[in-house]
């Protein structure tokens, strides 16, 4: 009792209780307070954050852009060529297409075509608004897209701890990254470590729930819901491990396989629509290196291929659910 | 700038025998590529721009290019060998055989990339003027783009961003009237591409892209501007590309007349004309320049000697320079558990 009381305190004093949007902030504002070389970049970006960065830093570091998402992000691809360690905020995912233009052409290939006397260390935050009533054009997830093309690296953290620790690893690596952020998980809070040069490194998944029948990988935000889910499998005595890869590319792969490897069951949850999905991924790449692990055929719950419809009637029941999480898993059992 | 510094660089003698020796360098490194039978965008007809350009940058400025840049590296001070043997898909190549003719890039010179998606270095040329400007040093950033880039989203966005910031960067237009096999004048609203400088609030100056001398001059005012903080420029150099589109290529429908190709040929070569200046207009004469001509021409060939005695990459090495910091990569992970799979995990639950 009395170590448990110690533990408490030790980790309130190193801790505090923030949310996702805060650890999104506090990243940036750490790493802009540690290296003048790291700038912010987008559009509308006094607005968000409640101003936190525009108060904190001036219109050098703080670039608030006209609506030109292809050559703000060439420009800040540019500039990281020539010392900069630029952060460009696409804010909503679908505005990404715009700029996948300087993304893939450039940023993913510069450092390889010129031989490797580049570097291209900037960051790309792309806000995923689906879930929300935003319809189609809003509502993009498509890290999947991006996965296709070789030279990036790509996040989705889940957590605000992961958030924070992540996002600033990728403002502190030496290449291009890609970190999608999740609006449905804006709002939860957790403790998360207040020690500026808390990382955690680009690569590496995390084991959300330890389990030995079933493995689930969950993708991005769609861990509240896994973990829920895994809730109620517990209680009907059935043992779920939830993997959280956290990092799509380079993705650890080894986490995933030994976990299957365990478990000889995957199912793989993923907001991204279904075709080429990351849980497409996943699941091609088990099959190929364990497939004599598993003891039932893989199973993908994502989102269909049809476009995010306005009503949240039609919208709400599109994405992967708690219930249809517990019905996949008793169904492979 | 001011009129005595001006006249002082352009009338420096030895600043002149360099922007022979470029344009030279230029010319003779294009011939021999065609000489020797590899694919690319020629920039012959184009030198006076280029080099006029690039003579008004210091080593430390950027310059971003385009698909038909094997020009510009050398305008900057580029070594001949390694772009060379980059152009033969050589180990010894500048980019160890991964760029190739239309992604020459000598970071040792402010040759920081060549896009072979037209328009797309605009923004990356601007973003090192971006990157002086938050860094306060007082280099500039050049982007070279066609007459086609400037139809492209990036010109647009590109220069409103740096006119918005008065950012240090020059946006060089070399106009030479075709975007393949597309006249300007199919293309564009007015022939004169400059003239949109005025739509961003910016100076806007058009100069005859076959004058060496009138290009320096243009260039060297849009650089003193840009380093004084004064913002962005945008030349237009009127040029003229002698070759086809790409060597090896022939349009099956003639876009530009005979007579027009044969006029530039013998009227408007950057080389003659300024050759004929500097004879006319200074006490250099006929055997230095003559000399100048045999060193490239030794120059060259030892270039493309070197480039075709080096050894290809080992495709071993296809996967180095992906990443400044790899993580796992490549990655081929197949390790599984040892033993029976079937004792590894559990039987089903009921």
């Amino acid at each position: 009792m009395k170590e448990t009381t110690q533990s408490t305190v030790s980790m309130t004093e190193t801790h505090s209780k923030i949310s996702y949007m805060d650890a999104i902030v506090q990243a940036q504002k750490e790493e802009m307070l540690r290296d003048e070389r790291v700038i912010l970049i987008g559009e509308d970006i006094a607005v968000y954050g409640g101003g936190e960065l525009v108060k904190t830093f001036d219109e050098n570091r703080v670039r608030n852009t006209p609506i030109s998402e292809n050559s703000f992000t060439g420009m800040a691809i540019g500039a990281a060529m020539t010392g900069l360690r630029p952060i460009v905020d696409l804010t909503i995912a679908s505005f990404a297409y715009l700029a996948s233009d300087q993304i893939i052409n450039q940023a993913s290939k510069l450092r390889y075509m010129t031989g490797g006397q580049l570097q291209v260390p900037v960051v790309f935050r792309i806000g995923m608004y689906y879930n929300i009533g935003n319809a189609a054009q809003h509502s993009a997830r498509p890290y999947p897209t991006f996965m296709n093309s070789p030279g990036l690296k790509i996040i989705v953290p889940s957590t605000p701890a992961d958030m924070k620790g992540l996002l600033k690893s990728a403002i502190r690596d030496d290449d291009p990254v890609l970190v999608f952020e999740d609006v449905n998980l804006w709002a939860k809070k957790e403790l998360v470590s207040t020690d500026p040069d808390a990382l955690i490194p680009i690569g590496k998944a995390d084991i959300k729930k330890p389990g030995d029948d079933v493995t689930i990988v969950s993708i991005g935000a769609c861990l509240p819901k896994v973990l829920a889910a895994a809730n109620v499998l517990e209680q009907d005595g059935i043992s779920v491990e939830v993997i959280d890869p956290r990092t799509l590319v380079p993705l650890d792969k080894e986490s995933i396989i030994k976990s299957v490897c365990k478990t000889g069951r995957l199912i793989i949850v993923d907001n991204a629509h279904q075709t080429n999905s990351a849980a497409s991924e996943i699941a091609a790449m088990v099959a190929e290196q364990a497939f004599e692990y598993l003891r039932k055929p893989i199973q993908r719950l994502t989102t269909p291929d049809v476009h995010i419809p306005f009503s949240p009637a039609l919208e709400k029941p599109l994405y992967p659910n708690k219930d249809g999480i517990v019905s996949a898993v008793k169904n492979i059992l | 700038m001011d009129a005595k510094e001006k006249i002082r660089m352009t009338r420096n003698r030895d600043q002149q025998l360099e922007m022979y020796r470029r344009m030279q360098r230029i010319r003779q490194f294009e011939q021999a590529v065609q000489d020797n039978n590899i694919a690319g965008h020629l920039s012959i007809g184009q030198e006076a721009a280029i080099v006029g350009a690039c003579m008004a940058l210091r080593n430390d400025d950027a310059i971003t290019g385009t698909h038909r840049s094997h020009g510009h590296p050398i305008g900057k001070g580029a070594a001949l060998k390694p772009l060379m043997a980059e152009l033969m898909g050589k180990t010894t190549g500048i980019c160890k055989g991964r760029g190739g003719s239309m992604h020459l890039a000598d970071a040792s010179i402010g040759s920081i990339g060549e896009s072979a998606i037209v328009g797309g270095g605009i923004p990356l040329a601007t973003g090192a003027g971006l990157s002086a400007q938050v860094r306060g040093t007082d280099q500039v950033g050049l982007c070279f783009f066609g007459d086609g880039a400037s139809n492209q989203g990036t010109f647009h966005e590109s220069i409103n961003m740096a006119a918005v910031w008065k950012l240090p960067v020059i946006y060089f237009c070399e106009n030479n009237l075709y975007a393949i096999s597309t006249s300007v004048t199919k293309s564009h609203g007015q022939p004169d591409i400059a003239k949109r400088a005025e739509a961003y609030g910016i100076p806007g100056v058009v100069v005859d892209g076959q004058n060496a001398t009138a290009v320096f001059d243009v260039t060297c005012a849009a650089v003193a501007r840009a380093r004084r903080g004064e913002g962005p420029t945008l030349i237009e150099a009127k040029t003229y590309r002698f070759d086809e589109h790409a060597s090896g290529l022939t349009m099956p429908i003639p876009y530009r007349s005979e007579t027009e190709i044969r006029d530039n040929k013998v009227n408007r070569d950057p080389l003659v004309l300024y050759k004929t200046f500097l004879l006319s207009t200074s006490d250099i004469d006929d055997e230095e320049l003559l000399s100048i001509e045999k060193d490239i021409a030794r120059e060259v060939a030892e270039a493309v000697s070197f480039a075709q005695e080096s050894p290809y990459p080992d495709p071993s090495d296809v996967y180095a320079d992906m990443f400044s910091n790899p993580i796992n990569y490549p990655c081929h992970y197949s390790g599984k558990p040892p033993g029976n799979p079937k004792q590894t995990s559990q039987e089903p639950k009921q």
